[in-house]
């Protein structure tokens, strides 16, 4: 179920249109027809793009009257960006530990090495 | 002063292909760049997560060979194999496939980019074969905070 919902997430953020919508309603709600203006398509294609990101979660739309403005939901974006940082986080902390490594090997050639680089000599 | 921690990873999750892209710079050559990523004893210090222990099974890093290795960690293994499709002077080319998910098959391309003056950038680029395959891996890690993420998905998707 929960990989569904992040498939549906990535998957609706395939399409160049779709992100596109999403970074106009990063600014402000809008309906269906604002949306459509730039577009060189019809409200029942932008109504089927609203359709796959509302399935996803992406966006919502609200009952107000006749309006009914479409919503970014901006916390599956947050909920994304958690999870693209904690894999950055141990990425990070697996290429500390080749720091490590690659500084050992440094010391290990020193005799070859043509020149020496005085690091953080000034500081 | 600390060189270590200086450098930052920089992490893109592709939305129009299922691509995980990262940069890393590193004081060294891209020549000992290599050797860390082709030497299996270089290599099994510091690949697994910390707390876990990497042990090589199968490793041949030259073009057309394979490699496979097992992280562990309180009688718990996870086996990872690939092969090496290309080991270059500044390039690697390999797949990458985690035996938990053995349909599962990833395009790991690793370049080495020579800034100069001692300093080489780390270009990571992983093609998953699937959305659902990239997300997954994204989300998974091996290490505690997946099922925290999860717990939290659920309530999230719960309120949806």
């Amino acid at each position: 179920m929960v990989d569904d919902q992040l498939s549906r997430v990535f998957a609706a953020l395939a399409d160049p249109t779709r992100r596109d919508i999403v970074a106009r309603l990063a600014v402000s709600d809008a309906t269906v027809g604002e949306l459509a203006e730039p577009y060189d398509v019809s409200i029942q294609a932008v109504s089927k793009h609203i359709k796959v990101l509302a399935d996803a979660g992406l966006v919502s739309q609200t009952r107000d009257a006749q309006r009914r403005p479409c919503h970014l939901e901006a916390e599956v974006f947050d909920l994304m960006t958690k999870w693209i940082e904690r894999y950055r986080q141990q990425a990070q902390e697996r290429y500390e530990r080749l720091d490590v490594v690659l500084a050992e090997m440094r010391d290990g050639e020193q005799p070859i090495q043509t020149r020496h680089h005085q690091q953080g000599a000034a500081s | 002063m600390n060189a270590t921690s200086r450098y930052q990873v920089s992490i893109e999750a592709d939305p129009s292909v299922p691509i995980i892209r990262m940069t890393r710079d590193f004081d060294a050559t891209p020549a000992q760049l290599m050797r860390a990523h082709t030497d299996p004893e270089l290599f099994a210090r510091w690949v697994g997560p910390n707390g876990m222990e990497t042990k090589i099974l199968d490793w041949d890093a030259t073009t057309g060979g394979r490699w496979r290795y097992v992280a562990s960690r309180d009688g718990e293994e996870y086996g990872f194999h690939g092969c090496f499709h290309e080991v270059g002077d500044e390039r690697i080319v390999q797949t990458f496939t985690y035996d938990g998910q053995p349909d599962g098959v990833a395009l790991e391309t690793l370049r080495f980019e020579d800034l100069g003056d001692g300093r080489t950038r780390l270009h990571a680029q992983s093609l998953t074969d699937s959305f659902e395959a990239r997300d997954q891996w994204l989300a998974s890690g091996m290490e505690t905070g997946v099922e925290e993420g999860y717990a939290k998905l659920d309530t999230l998707v719960a309120e949806l």
